[in-house]
């Protein structure tokens, strides 16, 4: 395949980030391979850690589970659960890796913003400047169970708590001037007098008056991710965030098309259209040659759709058990159960089913599909199939025509489903000048290459004007 | 007075007990919230032999205004010491008067699956009115109100902890099952001010419940591993001791140690010059490293161990490592941990059965 041509490219020297998605609850984690290891051994987050570092990676993700999985009021027992606390974890591998960025997927909803602020600094001054926050949101009383909140938000409540969690937050992460800490033994303070601002703020959400107890970091505040794709999580991604988390990763005009949306609403927010890294979600499954990595993931969607979760899957669309079924035979005769969404997360409805059920039984007879190779062939289809240099190629593609940033990648094995990847698919993208060589920052800021937080900015803004 | 082999635990929060103990620490002040300090405090404990370190902490900043002293959280600290040492248990100070109960029950079961089993937990209190506008939450105002809140705290991280059974991933590919969902439990938990559904989302602790400590006049009895006793001289602790009511009891011990360069009053003089070491009722020895040993081996049979608490960790913890514990091993008056082994092991206690799981034993037998 021909190079393409530099001057062709609306980005030429744009290089490809990668971060690896430890995942929690999913059944796209292989667990019934003999090579699938413990999900909450520290040596398996100890080794995927240490593999991404080794291939340069950005960061490391881990998500957060708040409540364990249910469908129709039973704990769901097929998939992958029971995980740690993110943030305790993190703080774990800030021990034993040295230049991957930590990033906590920490809920707004069921924490409080000074105590979850509080942890992120401690996270960034542990990693010297590599902790990140994946900022979700819940609005359903149902994870509320476990909290002392016990009810839920509005869904339209979500983001403002969000945004004024992140309000607080900043307030707290500024709260120190730089230098505060005095780096004389024989100083008359511990901090410099008036150096510690205490942060006073009185909202809808949140009431607090508190002084903070921890200076910046290296990179000056935790980097924030955010990941929801709705116009509303969009702008709100545009108004706080430095990356987002997209399922827009599978075709190039779809992750174009993302990407341009995601960069008008900056520009709308009044902040430069490259002043956002998009990391879309994806799988990448490698073979020697194309045939074998179409084999191979056949290999893999056997492993993730099991028997048991093809029917799970059928019968969350049709609402009914399905569990006596043979997956392996045809479709279920049955008409969808239509029913209201009652809130809970069990009960996640598809909006028509009885429109995707005819869709299924359409495509099914058509491809002589069971019921299991319906679910795999009409389930998401995420993820990029290849070998390494074809997926450099693209992936080359993608980056300097500004379709994405980079991926977030989940391994569908834990812990050495990094491997091939590190091995074989980066030296393709070095080979091709779309990747570091090595790591040339220490901070998750610095591998980013993104600004300085937002707060400084507008202060230094602030402060450039005053001196004109 | 004899008794079973002392287990030592030490509190290693900032530069020493003392509030003003920053000044005459080893290195500068911008030094002390760095990993590498973190990191070499904890190594300096873990090689002189403690069994247990724990680490202070609280919303509100240590050290009284306007000297703020930066502090990093407790379970952070705890969670990357418990990743860069191997034997040493870890012990953060969590008060519950607060926080979620839910969240704490996940921060310390991953605490305890990240040190493989060397986990503890002191049940710590916030006392101070700003605590609650510090945290954002109405004031949980007065002792009762406050002990209710540990109370039922613990009550429900200990249940969450046990709603996963030890064997709850099962892995079967003949079923397709990752988990045995009878295998997990709804604590349905209801205290005073909050209800928790559970079960959790970590699996079980490997110790099976983490150690949990604390104070027995803040926390009741029945729910501590180890009650940590105050007196001002050994019948006070021993009184304190005897009518603990828990499994394991520790004494407080606040230490200044005579150095090279200046006796420990002379060092206790220099800090007082700048704020007071407050009486917290504790035991306290201030003089030769020789008299710590003594009045240590006078604990045996009083208490199980004890817990130091040192003036500053850059001039005691050294005194302590080469001169108080070697004494102690040397004549069995005290233990060092053993690799491997678990933070329970340590401290000779069982690892507790999972109360769902002989539960469920239990109505089987019944309905046999």
């Amino acid at each position: 395949m021909t190079r393409t041509d530099p001057l062709d490219v609306p980005r030429p020297d744009a290089r490809l980030h990668f971060g690896v998605f430890f995942q929690g609850v999913n059944h796209w984690t292989i667990w019934s391979d003999p090579a699938s290891g413990s999900q909450i051994d520290p040596a398996s987050f100890r080794q995927v850690a240490r593999t991404a570092e080794r291939g340069l990676f950005d960061a490391f993700f881990l998500g957060e589970g708040l409540r364990l999985r249910e469908v129709d009021g039973r704990i769901h027992d097929l998939d992958v659960a029971g995980r740690p606390d993110a943030l305790t974890q993190l703080a774990a591998l800030a021990a034993v890796t040295d230049r991957i960025g930590l990033v906590s997927t920490s809920n707004t909803t069921y924490n409080e913003a000074p105590d979850l602020a509080r942890r992120l600094s401690g996270l960034d001054l542990l990693s010297e400047g590599r902790a990140g926050w994946n900022v979700v949101t819940t609005d359903n009383a149902w994870t509320g169970e476990n909290f002392r909140r016990g009810g839920y938000l509005d869904h339209a409540d979500r983001y403002t708590r969000a945004e004024e969690f992140l309000t607080v937050a900043r307030a707290l992460w500024d709260g120190w001037k730089d230098g505060a800490t005095s780096g004389s033994p024989g100083a008359s303070t511990w901090a410099a007098p008036g150096a510690v601002r205490q942060v006073r703020h009185q909202g809808r959400q949140f009431d607090v008056d508190l002084a903070p107890t921890l200076p910046r970091s290296a990179q000056g505040h935790p980097v924030i991710f955010q990941a929801g794709d709705s116009a509303e999580g969009r702008d709100f991604a545009a108004r706080n965030a430095d990356v987002i988390f997209s399922a827009h990763g599978n075709e190039f005009d779809d992750a174009l098309a993302f990407a341009e949306d995601v960069r008008g609403r900056l520009v709308a927010a009044g902040r430069p259209e490259d002043d956002l890294r998009i990391l879309p979600g994806t799988e990448i499954i490698i073979g020697a040659t194309e045939e074998e990595a179409l084999e191979k993931k056949r290999w893999i969607r056997l492993q993730q759709v099991t028997p048991a979760t093809a029917l799970g899957i059928a019968g969350l669309l049709w609402n009914r058990d399905f569990s006596d079924r043979d997956a392996d035979g045809p479709l279920p005769k049955e008409d969808p159960v239509v029913a209201e969404n009652d809130g809970s997360f069990g009960a996640r409805r598809i909006a028509d089913p009885r429109k995707v059920v005819a869709e299924w039984r359409e495509k099914a007879e058509a491809g002589g599909w069971s019921l299991r190779e319906t679910v795999i062939a009409l389930g998401p289809q995420r993820g990029h199939v290849g070998t390494p240099a074809g997926l450099a190629d693209r992936f080359a593609h993608w980056v300097r025509h500004g379709a994405v940033d980079g991926f977030n990648v989940t391994p569908y094995l834990i812990p050495d489903g990094l491997d091939d990847i590190v091995d074989l698919l980066v030296p393709e993208l070095q080979e091709r000048g779309v990747y570091r060589t090595e790591y040339t920052g220490t901070t998750l800021r610095d591998h980013l290459n993104l600004r300085e937080p937002l707060t400084h900015r507008s202060s230094a803004d602030h402060r450039s004007e005053i001196t004109r | 007075m004899s008794g079973p082999a002392l287990r030592l635990a030490v509190e290693l929060d900032g530069d020493g007990a003392h509030p003003a103990a920053w000044r005459r620490a080893a290195h500068a002040p911008d030094h002390l919230l760095t990993p590498r300090r973190v990191a070499r405090v904890a190594a300096a404990a873990e090689n002189a032999g403690f069994t247990l370190l724990t680490l202070d902490d609280g919303v509100l900043p240590p050290g009284a205004a306007p000297d703020t002293v930066g502090r990093i959280g407790a379970v952070e600290r705890a969670a990357f010491i418990a990743a860069s040492t191997s034997v040493v248990g870890v012990a953060p100070v969590v008060p519950l008067t607060y926080a979620e109960p839910f969240h704490v029950s996940s921060q310390l079961a991953s605490l305890d699956h990240i040190s493989v089993g060397r986990a503890g937990w002191v049940v710590g209190e916030e006392t101070r009115p700003e605590a609650a506008r510090a945290w954002g939450r109405p004031l949980v105002d007065g002792a009762a109100a406050r002990a209710g809140e540990s109370r039922d705290g613990v009550e429900a991280v200990r249940a969450l902890w046990d709603s996963w059974e030890d064997d709850a991933v099962i892995r079967s590919v003949a079923t397709s099952r990752y988990l045995d969902r009878d295998r997990l439990h709804y604590v349905d938990f209801t205290g005073d001010t909050f209800t928790v559904k559970g079960p959790a989302i970590v699996p079980r602790p490997p110790q099976g419940q983490v150690v949990v400590l604390g104070h027995p006049d803040l926390v009741p009895a029945g729910q501590l591993d180890v009650a940590l006793v105050t007196g001002r001289d050994l019948v006070a602790v021993a009184t304190a001791s005897a009518g603990a009511g828990t499994p394991r009891t520790f004494a407080e011990v606040e230490v200044a140690l005579d150095t090279a360069h200046a006796t420990a009053e002379e060092r206790v003089g220099d800090l007082e010059q700048h704020a007071p070491w407050a009486d917290r009722g504790r035991l306290r020895h201030i003089g030769s490293a020789a008299g710590l040993a003594a009045l240590l081996e006078r604990l045996r049979g009083v208490v199980d161990g004890v817990r130091l608490h040192p003036l500053v960790l850059d001039e005691d913890l050294p005194e302590l490592s080469r001169l108080v514990l070697p004494h102690l091993f040397e004549r069995r008056h005290a233990v060092r941990p053993l690799p491997g082994a678990s933070l329970r092991t340590q401290l000779d206690l069982e690892r507790p059965a999972n109360r769902y799981a002989v539960a469920a034993a239990r109505s089987g037998e019944e309905t046999r």
